[in-house]
């Protein structure tokens, strides 16, 4: 009832394969898009924007990026922090060494380096399967985060390792407010999120899922295992290294290795776990759900007056717990959720 | 020359220590598929349990370490009820993100209950190093470690005898090779689930006390889950032989690596060298050494 397709035909090949081929769809991401760009930043509060939107659009670059790479082509990693970090060591060394370098071109680099790096990191892929390659991903984490703290080059032989990230300028306007990064952010995560969707809708995302589904199957119908699974590698790492770039830059304002620990590769995760696992959707209803419950579990401690310890300790038990109850009641994430959701407002208020 | 023996006794020695943690990953694996990644936060939950039962009732270690066994058998049974029947035929990886939430649940309970504090486990062993060895060959072995060895040595001997002598060992190797058929010839595959969980978490236990006695009762103890990792993909996630093999391997490798090469490219290396040991071992075999062959099929 709600939500009315019918009377909306195709009488094109171009309207037939829209990304949004029912018309409220359009005008709904639209409307959201709008709000998120204009209203978004006059109304919220800059604690809002800087400690909640922001790390909120850059998990779900992060996570889109791990979607492709575990959603769509069904390889699991555990080293997404450490493309991020190449990310972002890789702008901010392109920006410090190499005057008068663009900022968005800097980001572009760096995603570029991490993407090398993904590749690098990615041709265990071809022979090892399953945990064995998750378990040796963690190389990649333990050996970047290493080479960031022990290779003085790459920080610019600052003493401490953690060096303060340049203001963002981009074509003479500096992005200092955050309002102006909120805004910086979001096109750029709404344009590659764009991106990805017509990546995985095209021959590109189809191989990968062919290989996902069954890589020897793919094999012998004709998908090169290696350039489809590298390729997967390189995109996925492109997105992560952008990402990782954006959190240096627009949230942190420092770039050190200590950011990019275990911890956050696994919250990346937990995003397209609990968002969706092969859906773009789902990384940002995930990012959205771990970025918020933190906050949430917090107020409910400050409301219920417990000291710290038991706060923290029970936060993370909370924590635990939900993603479990999440796996047991809908294994499929948030985003199967939204579809259900979706199809039963179609057919109301009839049953069928 | 006893210099170079010295190191790779030591890094022997720490491997067992390594393997202790990996056996746990492997028994559940093993019969379950479930890839545990909560068995570093089970170890420090073991750990924890038996230091605060001995702190706060003032009892001895004979006393604790029982009442910790019915604990963390409490605890495995509680895990298959709660965690694993509901979620029994979803992919792996779903399996693997619920340990991972159980991994944070189990460590915020531990502390919850017991307190964040470190605390210090007093064995009845002590870290000094073995005097016949020091006299006769000039070898600096610490007495600890070797006794460690000898714990995992019956450890492993108790495990091999459940597994290949028993009834209940019988139907947990019938049900690693195929839950469905020992479903069918009756097999109770909920019960041996529920057991299964419950040895792991008595290998948690002595893992939690050697670990504990060496490095303090402390949160970092949920971290040896990772330096089980590179032991159980060299020795493969199926085989109990391969995690003690693999142990051996990664612990004697990283600490001559971090004796002989550390030193020429900054140090530091024995968080990320294990694993890249492990990754080149994969390429040659992918299913690790003792793993058991990926068939795959169309």
């Amino acid at each position: 009832m709600f939500y009315r397709e019918a009377g909306q035909f195709k009488t094109s090949y171009q309207s037939d394969g829209q990304v949004f081929p029912i018309r409220q769809d359009r005008i709904a991401m639209l409307a959201l898009l709008a709000v998120a760009l204009l209203a978004v930043p006059m109304l919220a509060s800059p604690y809002m924007l800087s400690a909640i939107l922001i790390p909120f659009l850059i998990f779900s670059l992060a996570a889109l990026g791990l979607n492709i790479l575990t959603g769509y082509c069904g390889q699991l990693s555990l080293g997404t922090a450490a493309f991020m970090a190449v990310g972002a060591f890789a702008s901010w060394n392109f920006i410090a060494r190499l005057p008068g370098m663009p900022m968005l071109l800097a980001f572009v680099l760096g995603g570029l380096c991490a993407a090398m790096v993904g590749i690098a990191f990615g041709l265990p892929s071809l022979r090892i399967r399953g945990f064995y390659l998750a378990a040796s991903t963690l190389a990649t984490q333990f050996f970047v985060v290493w080479c960031l703290t022990k290779i003085p080059y790459l920080t610019n032989y600052s003493s401490s390792g953690v060096i303060t990230a340049q203001k963002i300028v981009i074509f003479n306007y500096a992005f200092d407010t955050p309002a102006s990064k909120y805004m910086l952010v979001l096109a750029i995560v709404a344009l590659m999120a764009l991106l990805a969707k017509n990546m995985v809708r095209s021959n590109v995302g189809r191989s990968w899922m062919a290989v996902r589904d069954m890589d020897v199957a793919a094999e012998v119908i004709g998908f090169r295992p290696m350039r489809t699974k590298l390729l997967a590698f390189a995109v996925s790492s492109f997105y992560c290294g952008v990402a990782g770039a954006l959190y240096a830059y627009a949230y942190l304002g420092t770039v050190e290795p200590e950011a990019y620990n275990l911890d956050l590769s696994f919250r990346i995760l937990f995003m397209i776990i609990i968002g969706g696992v092969g859906s773009i959707l789902g990384s940002f209803l995930g990012a959205a759900f771990i970025v918020l419950l933190p906050v949430f579990l917090n107020i409910l401690a400050h409301g219920m007056a417990l000291p710290t310890s038991v706060a923290s300790n029970l936060e993370l038990m909370v924590f635990g717990a939900l993603i479990i109850f999440f796996l047991i009641v809908e294994p499929h994430g948030l985003a199967r959720l939204w579809q259900v959701g979706k199809e039963k407002l179609r057919l109301w208020p009839f049953p069928h | 020359m006893s210099f170079f023996i010295e190191v790779l006794i030591g890094g022997l020695l720490s491997g067992v220590m390594y393997a202790l943690v990996a056996i746990g990953f492997v028994l559940i694996y093993k019969a379950s598929g479930v890839f545990n990644f909560a068995q570093g936060a089970m170890v420090f939950f073991a750990a924890l349990t038996c230091v605060g039962i001995i702190d706060k009732f003032g009892v001895s270690l004979w006393v604790a370490v029982p009442a910790t066994m019915a604990v963390m058998i409490v605890l495995g049974i509680a895990i298959e009820r709660i965690v694993l029947r509901p979620l029994v035929n979803q992919p792996e990886i779903t399996l693997f993100m619920a340990t991972i939430g159980l991994a944070f649940f189990i460590e915020g309970l531990a502390q919850l209950v017991w307190g964040s504090q470190v605390r210090k486990l007093d064995l009845p062993i002590e870290d000094i190093p073995n005097t016949w060895l020091m006299d006769n060959y000039n070898i600096l072995v610490s007495n600890f470690d070797m006794t460690a060895a000898a714990i995992c040595a019956v450890l492993v001997t108790v495990l091999a005898l459940l597994f290949s002598k028993t009834k209940v060992g019988r139907a947990l190797r019938a049900v690693a090779d195929d839950h469905q058929a020992a479903l069918a010839v009756g097999i109770p595959l909920q019960r041996i689930w529920a057991i299964l969980w419950g040895v792991a978490g008595l290998v948690a236990l002595v893992a939690g006390m050697l670990w504990g006695a060496r490095n303090g009762v402390q949160f970092a103890l949920t971290f040896i889950a990772l330096k089980a990792l590179p032991v159980l993909i060299l020795g493969g996630f199926t085989s109990v032989p391969g995690a003690i093999v693999g142990g051996l391997i990664i612990g004697a490798s990283e600490k001559l690596a971090e004796v002989y090469i550390g030193p020429m490219v900054g140090g530091g290396i024995e968080g990320w060298f294990p694993y890249v040991l492990a990754l080149l071992f994969l390429l040659v075999r992918p299913e690790g050494l003792f793993g058991e062959k990926i068939i795959r099929r169309i």
